[in-house]
C-alpha cells in the first residue's frame, strides 16, 4: 500500500498562513474558506499573496486569485507558476 | 512652520531631513481633510526646504503607506450635492491635490518615499512624485482606478510615463493588478528594498547620505532628470472629470463603497 502523495505546494501554504495569522496548524484544511479560517480581510489577503509570492519566488496576479477561497485551489493557482 | 500635528498627517524637522507622516486610519485614504493638511505641507514647504536637505514621506499606519483617494467621499459628494455640482467639486479638489503634487515633484530637497503594505492608487501617485521610493518588502502597489471605470486623477499615468517604460505603464494601468516589491524594483520603480519594518530607517540613512552633497547642484541635478509633465497632468485632469460623469463609475462607486464582503482591494 502506498501512502498518499503529499501535496508540498499546498502543505508550504497552510504552513505559512498559520505562521503569520498565528492560527494552529493542525486547524487549517485544504478545502478550508481561507478568509473566514484566518480571519482576514482583503487587505490581509493581499499581504498573505506578497508572502507566498516571495516564498515561492514567483508573481502571481491578483486577479488569478479572483473567487479563490480555499487553500487547495490557491496552491493550484501558484502551481502553475512554479 | 516647521512643525505641524494634524488630523492625517504630521511633519517634523530631523536631522536635517523633513519627516512627513501620514496616519488617518484606516490607510490614510486621502479625503478633503487629507487635502486641506497637504494644502498646508505645500505651504510650509518652501520654508521647510530653507532648512532642511530632504523629504521623507512615510506612514505610520500599518496595513500601508496609502490605499488612495478616499472613494467613500467620492461616492457620498454625487449623492449629496448631485452630479453637476459634484463634478465641480471633483475637478477642484483634483486641481488642488495636483498643485500640492507639483510642489512636492518640484521641491527643491531630495524627496524619498518609504512605503509598506498598501501603496494603491493616490497613494501610489503620492510616492511616484518622490525623487527615490525605498520599499519595504511587504509593499504592493496598484492602480485599481479602471476597476471603478476612471483612471489615476493624482498625477500617476504622466508620472509614470517619465519614469518607467510604456509598455509597463499599460500592463499596470489596464489589468488594474497589483504587483510585490520585487516587480517593483525590476520594472525600476522601486530603488532600494528594505526588510519588513525597516524602510523608514533605510529612508533616514538615504537622507543623511544625499545631505552630504551641495544643495544647489542637487537641486539643478534634479530638475534636469526629473522634468514635470505638466501639460499631461493637465489633461489627466479633463479625462477624469470626462468619465466621472459616467453613470457607470457611480455604479462601480457604488458597488465599492456598498461591499460589505472580504474582498473590496481584491480585483
Amino acid at each position: 500500500m502506498t501512502a498518499p502523495a503529499i501535496d508540498h505546494t499546498l502543505d508550504e501554504i497552510m504552513n505559512l498562513a498559520a505562521s503569520h495569522f498565528k492560527v494552529p496548524r493542525e486547524k487549517l484544511m485544504p478545502d478550508d474558506d481561507f478568509f473566514k479560517t484566518l480571519r482576514i480581510d482583503s487587505l490581509q489577503a493581499l499581504d498573505l499573496l506578497t508572502r507566498l509570492e516571495h516564498h515561492f519566488r514567483i508573481e502571481l496576479p491578483d486577479y488569478e486569485l479572483q473567487g479563490v477561497s480555499d487553500f487547495r485551489t490557491l496552491a493550484n493557482r501558484i502551481r502553475a507558476r512554479l | 512652520m516647521n512643525e505641524f500635528k494634524g488630523q492625517t498627517l504630521s511633519w517634523q524637522i530631523v536631522n536635517g531631513a523633513v519627516e512627513l507622516a501620514l496616519h488617518r486610519n484606516p490607510c490614510n485614504e486621502i479625503g478633503s481633510l487629507t487635502l486641506n493638511e497637504l494644502d498646508k505641507f505645500a505651504t510650509a514647504l518652501p520654508g521647510l526646504a530653507a532648512e532642511s536637505h530632504a523629504l521623507i514621506v512615510y506612514s505610520t499606519i500599518k496595513a500601508g503607506f496609502s490605499a488612495g483617494a478616499d472613494l467613500r467621499e467620492l461616492f457620498q459628494r454625487g449623492l449629496d450635492i448631485g452630479k453637476p455640482a459634484a463634478l465641480r467639486g471633483v475637478r477642484a479638489f483634483l486641481e488642488r491635490i495636483h498643485a500640492v503634487m507639483n510642489t512636492i515633484d518640484a521641491a527643491p530637497l531630495t524627496t524619498i518615499a518609504a512605503v509598506h503594505g498598501v501603496t494603491f492608487g493616490g497613494g501610489f501617485e503620492l510616492a511616484l512624485v518622490c525623487d527615490i521610493i525605498i520599499a519595504d518588502r511587504m509593499a504592493r502597489f496598484c492602480f485599481p482606478e479602471l476597476r471603478l471605470g476612471l483612471i489615476p486623477g493624482f498625477g500617476g499615468i504622466p508620472r509614470l510615463k517619465r519614469d518607467l517604460g510604456n509598455a509597463v505603464v499599460r500592463d499596470l494601468l489596464l489589468t488594474g493588478r497589483s504587483f510585490n516589491v520585487m516587480k517593483a524594483q525590476q520594472i525600476g520603480l522601486v530603488s532600494q528594498i528594505a526588510a519588513e519594518g525597516e524602510a523608514l530607517r533605510v529612508a533616514r540613512a538615504t537622507a543623511s547620505q544625499v545631505g552630504k552633497f551641495d544643495r544647489k547642484t542637487a537641486a539643478l541635478a534634479k530638475e534636469f532628470v526629473k522634468p514635470i509633465p505638466y501639460e499631461e497632468l493637465k489633461r489627466e485632469i479633463d479625462i477624469f472629470c470626462d468619465l466621472y460623469a459616467s453613470p457607470a463609475v457611480e455604479e462601480g462607486l457604488r458597488k465599492f463603497v456598498e461591499n460589505e464582503g472580504v474582498q473590496p482591494y481584491l480585483p
